[in-house]
């Protein structure tokens, strides 16, 4: 999508005017020298905000259920591994290798039908592909509790309810719109003199694709490829509404956790952590490829 | 340079990735589907996350050891979305599920629909003892007189206090407390300095919620939801004044952050020593009884639930398992339920994971193995009490209607309840007088009588 290209400079432009009027008003007329003390400060802070929620869950998983439900809250505590001892009593691996299953497979599938639907809509401009860009993302403006019920039915009578394909097709099919203006934002970017000299040199279209925009466009994919990946792990309204003991989610997983008789912040939010894991390291993993396919546009 | 070298590896490494990745989702979908033939039954299990169920997920494998032919899976999830699964499953006839736990709410309302199996012949084995099962809890669980789920555990309503503050305060609980004793109570112990409650009342949205304290009180008052002919009772003076001394108690002696504390924030501040008395179900004392998570064990008294015009009061709720109509395994599914609300399934969870985590308030035989009557000392009499003495049929002073005490057993009272909830917790915050609450309250209760086709 474009805003992932897009607003992140932007809005790192008016942050940037915010912190100069609200922080240094005074030395306004400093206006072109840089301001990184204040900028920095700013970028901290926001990502303090961000990250202590998840810090407290963090924190929450190594507290006993008491220790979890306190007011005032607990900071100070001896940590424990109860926990998530009881977490690994409840088998975790089956619902772990659904999610991996349909979030991988869906992300894979995505990004090879996406692709080229984006290169029909950006470099080789199918006729009113204005249309059919809007038609792709149309689709996502239907709630997903107005199809769920039709989905049921007809996961039903196919037999395949409960079964993790089903899932990753799900997820495909939900995160294709999304893949699709995200990587077309990016084939946007590709200078047209690059694909002309590639074809000047007697390019073919497959060596065009595969030596000159994939490379180009590959932090872009990356990125794309993440995002997709967090969505189909972290869903959770197909995975409870269409599975039940076979596919089941991490997700559901979660959720079993809750209960309306007891305890369970800390027990929920060790199974959180645990959860989370695998998209933390997957960041992680991308993150040198997510910054430059997010300062894609910087080719011009 | 570098890009030449990205270029040669990136379709190459996607590619790689392409193809295998698909084979493991294939993979796992198949070691995840397997277990059906050969004459071994898989038996599926939805559940609530509640501690006994996770109790009885634990103790599993014994059931699968003794019946090597049965497979069982367990679906966990929390209420309400297991009440939203179950009700789309059994509606589409999809049949995912052989054994689904439901309360004494759904039960007869399940029944009428037909979407359950009638347990009486299966029951009727001398080996279960269905004559074991606490009668209130039976009937609660029955549609014109045939059991359609068997309890895993019940509950019914009680006050909880602090021995110890009280002894401080130099009162005395009586034996049968009535609400305006509670509440004059409530003012002698409240203590904001030492941040403790007079009392902890739920004040959280929903039916299950702030309504299943409230409706016993307002029964016991003499108000009640609606009349024999379905007229809406609402804002009757008596409801309506159960309703104000409820709202009343809660905002001037209840616990701060009323309007959002539902049975697990009671829990906290009881256990905590942030509360003086509590009135909720009498399944709390088990986890206020644990020195584990809680600061209160063994100085918590245990008195009947407070009374105005009737003798008794308290709520009706079991935790119960019962078999879909659209099970293919109703023989294996009745095997695992009579297992695990059998007597020796009790003696089992005592001897393996302790006395104290017995599912309580479902057979009379419970009640009389002698480790549980020394463990849970402290509560056990007083959870038989307040359910037998419960009248699932008349609970309040006028007769209703439907078979219940704290909900209306009609489809639309989820709906309702809900919705009925929110004013009422609005009013507990402060943000409208319980006459407006009440009103309003009581246009949709008339709105569903007569949309739903009950009020002739």
């Amino acid at each position: 999508m474009s805003p992932t290209t897009t607003t992140a400079p932007e809005a790192a432009v008016p942050e940037r005017g915010q912190a100069d009027v609200r922080t240094v008003p005074h030395r306004r007329r400093r206006r072109f020298r840089p301001r990184h003390p204040g900028v920095a400060f700013a970028a901290w802070a926001a990502a303090a905000v961000f990250f202590s929620p998840v810090l407290w869950m963090f924190l929450t998983g190594f507290k006993q259920e008491s220790q979890a439900s306190t007011d005032p809250p607990t900071f100070f505590f001896v940590p424990t591994l109860d926990q998530y001892r009881a977490i690994l009593g409840r088998d975790f691996t089956p619902y772990f290798l659904n999610s991996v299953s349909a979030s991988v497979f869906s992300t894979i599938l995505v990004i090879i039908l996406a692709t080229p639907a984006a290169y029909a809509l950006s470099i080789a401009k199918i006729p009113r592909w204005r249309d059919s860009l809007f038609f792709f993302i149309s689709t996502r403006m239907m709630p997903a509790v107005a199809i769920i019920l039709p989905l049921y039915i007809i996961a039903k009578n196919v037999g395949v309810l409960d079964n993790v394909t089903m899932l990753a097709l799900v997820y495909t099919v939900m995160n294709l719109p999304i893949a699709v203006w995200m990587i077309r934002s990016f084939l946007v970017e590709v200078p047209k003199e690059v694909l002309e000299a590639a074809r000047i040199d007697g390019a073919t279209f497959g060596v065009e694709i595969r030596r000159v925009i994939l490379p180009m466009i590959a932090p872009g994919l990356a990125a794309t490829a993440l995002i997709c990946f967090i969505f189909a792990w972290n869903e959770f309204f197909f995975a409870v509404s269409l599975t039940a003991t076979q596919a089941a989610t991490v997700p559901v997983f979660l959720v079993g956790f809750i209960t309306s008789e007891g305890l369970f912040w800390a027990r929920l939010s060790a199974a959180s952590t645990m959860a989370a894991l695998p998209v933390i390291i997957a960041g992680w993993v991308a993150q040198k490829w997510l910054v430059r396919g997010l300062s894609l546009g910087a080719v011009k | 340079m570098t890009t030449r070298s990205r270029a040669r590896r990136t379709p190459l490494a996607l590619a790689a990735m392409a193809a295998t990745l698909p084979l493991l989702a294939t993979a796992c979908a198949g070691a995840g589907g397997g277990g059906g033939g050969d004459g071994e039954r898989t038996v599926t299990i939805a559940t609530v996350a509640n501690p006994q169920m996770q109790d009885i997920e634990k103790l599993s494998a014994r059931f699968e050891e003794d019946h090597p032919d049965i497979n069982l899976d367990f679906v966990i999830l929390p209420e309400n979305e297991l009440r939203d699964r179950v009700t789309q499953d059994i509606a589409t006839q999809a049949g995912q599920y052989d054994v689904v736990t439901i309360g004494t709410y759904e039960t007869p309302i399940w029944a009428e629909n037909g979407w359950l199996a009638p347990l009486d012949e299966y029951a009727s084995d001398p080996a279960y003892d269905v004559d074991d099962i606490l009668t209130p809890v039976r009937e609660a669980l029955s549609y014109e007189d045939t059991m359609y789920a068997a309890p895993f555990y019940g509950e019914s309503s009680f006050l909880m206090y602090r021995k110890d503050l009280f002894a401080e305060a130099g009162l005395t609980m009586p034996e049968q407390p009535t609400w305006q004793q509670v509440a004059d109570f409530a003012a002698k112990l409240d203590d904001p300095a030492s941040d403790t409650a007079g009392i902890c009342l739920r004040g959280l949205p929903g039916w299950g919620e702030v309504l299943a304290p409230l409706n016993t009180m307002i029964l016991t008052f003499g108000g009640q939801w609606y009349d024999e002919n379905w007229n809406a009772k609402l804002t009757s003076p008596e409801t309506k004044e159960a309703v104000q001394f409820y709202v009343d108690l809660v905002r001037e002696h209840g616990q701060p952050g009323a309007p959002n504390a539902g049975f697990s924030e009671c829990l906290t501040a009881m256990g905590q020593g942030n509360a003086a008395m509590w009135f909720d179900a009498t399944v709390a004392a088990s986890s206020l009884e644990d020195p584990k998570n809680s600061k209160v064990a063994g100085k918590i008294g245990y008195a009947p639930a407070p009374v105005m015009e009737t003798e008794k009061s308290g709520w009706l709720w079991a935790w119960s398992l019962a078999i879909p109509e659209t099970s293919q395994q109703k023989d294996a599914a009745w095997e695992f339920i009579s297992w695990a609300t059998s007597k020796e399934y009790m003696k089992l969870v005592g001897n393996e994971l302790g006395w104290t985590r017995v599912p309580p308030g479902s057979r009379q035989s419970t009640y009389e193995i002698p480790e549980y009557q020394q463990a849970a000392e402290a509560f056990a009499e007083p959870t038989l009490n307040a359910i037998q003495n419960v009248d699932v049929r008349q609970p309040g002073v006028h007769p209703q209607p439907w078979v219940g005490v704290q909900y209306v057993a009609i489809p639309e009272f989820q709906d309702l309840g809900t919705t009925v909830s929110q004013e009422i917790s609005a009013a507990i915050a402060g943000r409208q007088s319980v006459d407006e609450a009440l009103t309003k309250a009581q246009r949709y209760a008339e709105q569903t009588a007569t949309e739903g086709g009950y009020r002739k």
